[in-house]
């Protein structure tokens, strides 16, 4: 991957930047909160917000990549600052529009801010979220702290 | 052979569908290919033998004549090997 400094997702994912059960009643509103914590952790411009979204609106909600995880992002010319993650669930699910994998409960946005500082914590992201044990944790915390956990779980799985 | 991993910007769903077939892949045992990411619009007009692309992409893909494989769950491992080995065998025979 070259001499670039890799994001780990068990980094990028902490008490800064994941959000339990938060309240959304569309998937802009999901977008936006997940947009939100990006822009809050110093990641992204909020512009960045308006440029996923549009995004969504333009390609279709194929970034629901499996039954009920939603991965929104935009581009680095969008207003990336670094690359980041968030980590947002959601009370009730929302419906992006995706036949295979609607009703969307969990949103893991990310930032880029180029084609390469992303990739370990993709394949982190595949482990991750293949897992259905730590999904379930995922879905059942109550709190940031809970949520903070099942990274923690997932650390210690992963290494 | 060139797999080209297709979504709409070439930096998540594309990425992470690279890894995953080239993990895939390895584990056959194959050396003999190529996976480029891409976004949907830089696509047109590149060459490619099989195409992967998220479910909901089909209806951009129609004028493609390569081999499509399409993919409900982008991290089920399970499902995007089952397609992809299927798709790099009917290339082979």
């Amino acid at each position: 991957m070259g001499a670039k400094l890799q994001v780990r997702l068990t980094d990028a994912l902490n008490a800064q930047t994941v959000k339990a059960k938060v309240t959304a009643t569309s998937w802009e509103q999901a977008v936006e909160v997940a947009g939100m914590v990006l822009v809050q952790a110093n990641l992204v411009e909020p512009r960045y917000i308006d440029a996923m979204k549009k995004t969504l609106r333009k390609l279709g909600p194929y970034s629901v990549i499996a039954p009920g995880i939603a991965m929104p992002h935009a581009r680095p010319e969008d207003g990336v600052i670094q690359t980041g993650f968030s980590l947002v669930t959601l009370v009730n699910p929302v419906t992006f529009g995706n036949a295979e994998n609607d009703p969307v409960d969990i949103l893991l946005a990310f930032s880029a801010s180029d084609k390469e500082r992303h990739i370990t914590a993709l394949k982190e992201i595949s482990v991750f979220l293949s897992n259905d044990g730590l999904m379930r944790k995922v879905r059942t915390a109550n709190s940031n702290d809970q949520l903070l956990d099942v990274i923690r779980d997932f650390e210690r799985i992963n290494n | 052979m060139i797999i080209a991993t297709l979504c709409g910007m070439g930096f998540g769903t594309s990425m992470l569908l690279k890894l995953t077939i080239d993990d895939v892949l390895k584990e056959e045992g194959m050396t003999n290919y190529q996976i480029i990411p891409w976004d949907l619009g830089s696509f047109k007009g590149q060459r490619a033998d099989i195409v992967v692309a998220p479910m909901d992409m089909e209806s951009h893909l129609k004028d493609s004549s390569a081999t499509i494989v399409l993919i409900k769950n982008l991290v089920d491992k399970v499902e995007i090997k089952e397609k992809i080995l299927a798709a790099v065998n009917s290339q082979e025979g």
